[in-house]
């Protein structure tokens, strides 16, 4: 027995798991730039809605004491990521229709790589997309009040908003291995969460009963203190429930996602 | 001789596969009921058997990307569940589906694999060129796969399964959807690593396949292993040639059997055609042929082949292939 190569266990599990993370993420990062029809709908879409809200709807949309445009954005923010975790979840399921995860649980590679370097490639999606919706805010009259280091903090809170709730596009990705049917699924839980939030309106315009459900759901928590930031103001409290949120999803979501992959192989 | 397998050769007991009493159901789908056999280490065994017959579920479990439910495999002495680790740095995998990123050049598919098996940036992009060139890729290896013909995918597939220099390799239909050079070109590669010291396990549909590179052969249906042998012994016991004889009706058909079971042979009908099975040899078809003459209809045509996987059912259970209907439903399009 002793001829056989062992390759694994010369690195640590942890040196393993981060190394294998960086060649997955790299190989879903070639992926979304070399079909780049993902990377523009991913973000056209959003600029979509800058361009309606700010011109064809906002001039309905009084919100007191705030530019349209400078409450628009952070909502806009929140939006654009949202909406591109529905590519997590396509991408991922399109991947085990595909094979390619039965090689992957083959090789002697870090399991949890193959889900991490999904997140992390992501990551780097929302990076890039809220990077061009704030020049497009920008284009469209936006300003941060409280500067570079106000607005720099709420894209800081927009990505890591969205890195937590990439592992719910990719438990949900997971659970229905099948690229149409996690666009299906997608899609509704995301407009749900966006357009029941204080994302484009205020929560005080919605009757009753929504205004209750949208004033507790992550993506208000996390317009909330984007705004605060942004605009100034007490933001302590906000920029807590929306890290809050965070934390529990990701402890709840990527738990999720660990189970739904260790099932696929059962 | 030692091209793509440069590992330590592992000791000759060390390298086998041991499968035992193997059961897997998908839901209330059986696929395997009871799948038993052994790889001798350095030698190359056949998985044959139809559609469903749970070749995939049967590779797929020995290489650890799906648990048996009940029964044991051991692949290299390593336990395919206890030991999945030790399994995973010894096999290399080349699926059903060519499993390639579309998106990702040759090299960089083969970089991939190579990294995530382990074998340092540096020599994983070394070892993706010596692949691609073994592989006949070399000129293509920076286009993108999605530009790529179905068979050099099939190609670019099996060298990622290569990446590491696995002692055991595992095949599933390594060749469905290639050229007859093409399928040669891999049929010459095999031989070369089988020389170097490679255990392969190949899944095929063709018993041809099997007879060209397999010193052993495992059939399955419908879950359940149901001949074990070399493919010598099947085809002694098949007949190494198949004429087939087409009549104008029924009748005469059946009347050519009558004529050919009194000459001492044993033809199968089906409608208006008859099979043959014999040793082979044009001696025999000149036979078959004399029998017939002035005793029977003549047949309106005359085929000589090599006998078919169902040929082979035929003879070792005298029933077609099992295949449950809605068994092949779930198949993917061939990549
Ligand atoms: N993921 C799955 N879910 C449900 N049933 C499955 C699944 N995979 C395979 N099966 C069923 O298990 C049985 C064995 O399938 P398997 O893919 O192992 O057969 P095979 O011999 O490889 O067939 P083929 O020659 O068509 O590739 C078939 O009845 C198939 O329908
Ligand atoms: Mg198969």
């Amino acid at each position: 027995m002793s001829t056989i190569p062992i390759t694994a266990g010369r690195q640590s599990r942890l040196a393993m798991a981060v190394a294998d993370t960086v060649s997955v993420a790299g190989r879903n990062l070639a992926n979304l730039w070399r079909t780049p029809q993902a990377l523009i709908f991913a973000t056209i879409q959003p600029v979509m809605f800058v361009l309606l809200f700010r011109y064809a709807f906002g001039g309905a949309i009084h919100v007191p004491g705030v530019a349209y445009v400078d409450y628009l954005m952070p909502g806009i923010f929140a939006q654009s990521v949202a909406f591109g975790g529905i590519g997590t979840a396509v991408g991922l399921s399109a991947d085990m229709a595909s094979g390619i995860f039965t090689r992957f649980r083959t090789l002697p590679m870090s399991r949890v790589a193959v889900l991490t370097g999904r997140t992390a490639a992501d990551l780097v999606r929302n990076l890039v997309v809220v990077a061009v919706m704030t020049g497009v805010g920008y284009a469209v009259g936006f300003r941060a009040h409280t500067g570079a280091a106000g607005l720099l903090g709420a894209l800081g809170l927009v990505a890591v908003f969205a890195y937590a709730a990439s592992w719910g596009f990719v438990a949900l990705g997971l659970a229905v291995s099948d690229p149409e049917a996690a666009q299906g699924a997608g899609v509704p839980v995301v407009f749900v969460l966006v357009f029941s939030s204080a994302a484009f309106v205020p929560l005080s315009t919605m009757p009753g009963w929504l205004q209750a459900f949208g004033a507790h759901q992550p993506v208000t928590a996390l317009v909330d203190a984007e705004r605060a930031l942004i605009a100034g103001g007490p933001a302590a409290g906000h920029v807590l429930a929306c890290l809050a949120w965070s934390a529990g999803m990701l402890v709840v979501f990527a738990g999720l996602a660990t189970r739904a992959y260790r099932r696929i192989s059962r | 001789m030692d091209e793509y397998y440069q590992g330590e050769v592992p000791g000759v007991s060390d390298a086998g596969i041991e499968v035992s009493g193997l059961a897997k159901a998908y839901g209330k789908v059986v696929a395997l009921e009871s799948v038993s056999f052994t790889v001798a280490a350095g030698t190359v065994c056949g998985l044959l058997g139809p559609n469903g017959s749970g070749k995939t579920t049967t590779v797929s479990i020995l290489s650890t990307a799906l648990r048996p439910d009940e029964g044991s495999a051991r692949v290299c002495g390593f336990d395919v569940v206890a030991d999945a680790a030790a399994v995973r740095s010894v096999v290399g995998l080349a699926g059903q589906f060519a499993a390639v990123d579309a998106n990702l050049s040759g090299r960089e598919n083969l970089a991939l694999i190579g990294r995530l098996s382990r074998l340092g940036r540096r020599s994983a992009r070394e070892r993706a060129g010596e692949l691609l060139e073994g592989f006949g890729l070399t000129e293509a290896a920076d286009r993108l796969v999605r530009t790529y013909s179905g068979g050099m995918r099939r190609r670019l597939d099996v060298a990622a399964a290569l990446a590491h220099r696995p002692p055991v390799l595992f095949m599933d239909e390594p060749t469905a959807g290639l050229d007859p050079e093409s399928r040669f070109a891999l049929w010459e590669i095999l031989r070369q690593l089988v020389a170097g010291g490679t255990t392969v396990l190949l899944t095929t549909q063709y018993l041809e396949e099997a007879d060209a590179l397999a010193d052993q052969v495992v059939i399955i249906d419908a879950g359940r292993v149901v001949e074990v042998g070399t493919p010598t012994a099947l085809k002694a016991r098949v007949g190494a040639v198949v004429f087939s004889l087409g009549f104008t009706d029924d009748d005469a058909a059946a009347q050519a059997a009558g004529v050919l079971a009194g000459a001492g042979h044993r033809p199968e009908r089906d409608g208006t055609a008859l099979r043959v099975r014999a040793a082979g040899g044009s001696a025999a078809l000149v036979g078959v042929l004399r029998a017939l003459e002035g005793s029977a209809p003549e047949p309106t045509s005359v085929g000589v082949r090599e006998p078919s996987l169902d040929d082979v059912f035929l003879a070792l259970t005298g029933k077609a292939p099992v295949t449950p209907a809605g068994r092949d439903e779930r198949k993917r399009g061939a990549a």
